[in-house]
C-alpha cells in the first residue's frame, strides 16, 4: 500500500513482504478498533438526531464510509494491477488480489447498508437510480475480477488477465462519484467535498470521518493479511521452482 | 446525549429495524473477512509444511 510511505522497490521481493506485513498488521488492527470505537461513540452518542430524517440517517456512519472504501479500494487495485503490467512485477499482482475481495465487501455493505436507508427515507429497497446501479455494476466488477482470476489456472496469464480488467474497469469509478451530479437521482449529493463546506452537523462528520478512517485501517489489515496468504499460496506453486521456506524466514527475522 | 433510556436507544426513534441490521451485517462481513483470511493463511501454511 502505497500511503504507508515504505518504500517498495526495497521490500518488493514477497519474501521481504511477508515478515514486513506481519509486522504492520498488529498496528493497523489495532488503529482500526481504536478508530472505529470512537467513530461507533461519536456517531450514537455525540452526534444529535437529524431533523428531517430521525435517526436513520445514523446508517450514514457505515454506509458511507464502506461506499467510499469501495471506490478508493477499486482505484488502489487498478494502479497496483498498471503497475504489474507495466513493471511485469509479480508482487503488485499479488497486492491486487489481495484487495479485490475487500473491495468486494466494501461494495456489498454500501448497497446494504443503502437499501436499509433507502426503505424508511424513499419508502424502496432499491430503484434503478444511476447511483445505486453503477455502484451495483462496480460489486458486479469485482466478482468479475476475482473469479477471472480462479478461472485461469497459469498464473502469470490470471495475473494479467485480471489486471487487465481491472484497469478498463476504473472507469466506473468517476461514474459512481459524478452520478449524482450527471443525472438527477432520487440519491442525495456528496454529504462533504474536498471544495465546500460539510452539509451536516459538526460531529456527524466527524463520526463519519473517524469511520472512515477506522475503515481504511481495517482495509490495510486485512489486505496486508491476504496478501501473505496469497505469499504462501503461490510459493507452493510448482513454476515458483523450488519452495522457499517463508515461514522459517518469517521466523529468524 | 439525546438517550433516555437502553430501550429508546435500541429502537433509534423508530428505525431500530433499520439501523442495527446495517450496523450488525457490517460487523458480521468484516468478522467473517478477518476468520476467512486467517483460515486461509492457517490453510496455506499447512499444505506449504506439506510439500
Amino acid at each position: 500500500m502505497s500511503a504507508t510511505g515504505i518504500n517498495w522497490f526495497k521490500y518488493s521481493s514477497p519474501q521481504a513482504l511477508y515478515p514486513l506485513a506481519g509486522r504492520m498488521i498488529p498496528w493497523f488492527a489495532a488503529v482500526a478498533v481504536g478508530l472505529i470505537a470512537v467513530g461507533l461513540y461519536v456517531g450514537f452518542f455525540v452526534a444529535p438526531t437529524d431533523v428531517t430524517q430521525g435517526d436513520a440517517y445514523r446508517i450514514i456512519f457505515v454506509h458511507v464510509p464502506a461506499a467510499w472504501m469501495s471506490m478508493f479500494l477499486y482505484v488502489i487495485m487498478a494502479i497496483w494491477a498498471g503497475i504489474g503490467l507495466g513493471l511485469n512485477a509479480r508482487p503488485s499482482f499479488m497486492m491486487a488480489q489481495a484487495i479485490a475481495p475487500t473491495g468486494a465487501m466494501f461494495t456489498f455493505l454500501a448497497l446494504f447498508t443503502g437499501s436499509m436507508w433507502g426503505k424508511p427515507t424513499w419508502g424502496a429497497w432499491w430503484v434503478w437510480d444511476a447511483r445505486l446501479t453503477s455502484e451495483l455494476i462496480l460489486l458486479f466488477q469485482y466478482i468479475g475480477i476475482i473469479l477471472l482470476r480462479s478461472s485461469i489456472d497459469d498464473l502469470r496469464r490470471a495475473d494479467r488477465a485480471s489486471a487487465v480488467l481491472a484497469l478498463v474497469g476504473v472507469i466506473n469509478v468517476p461514474i459512481i462519484y459524478f452520478s449524482v451530479r450527471w443525472w438527477n437521482t432520487l440519491h442525495q449529493g456528496a454529504s462533504v467535498t474536498i471544495t465546500a463546506a460539510p452539509t451536516m452537523a459538526g460531529s456527524m462528520v466527524t463520526a463519519m470521518l473517524i469511520m472512515m478512517a477506522g475503515f481504511w485501517m481495517y482495509s490495510f489489515a486485512v489486505t496486508l493479511a491476504r496478501m501473505r496468504c496469497v505469499i504462501v499460496e503461490r510459493e507452493r506453486q510448482p513454476s515458483w521452482g523450488k519452495p522457499a521456506s517463508i515461514p522459517d524466514v518469517a521466523e529468524a527475522r | 446525549m439525546q438517550w433516555g433510556s437502553v430501550a429508546e436507544f435500541f429502537s433509534m426513534g423508530g428505525y431500530g429495524l433499520y439501523v442495527w441490521p446495517s450496523f450488525g451485517v457490517a460487523a458480521l462481513c468484516m468478522g467473517g473477512e478477518i476468520l476467512a483470511v486467517w483460515r486461509r493463511h492457517a490453510a496455506a501454511l499447512a499444505s506449504h509444511d506439506e510439500s
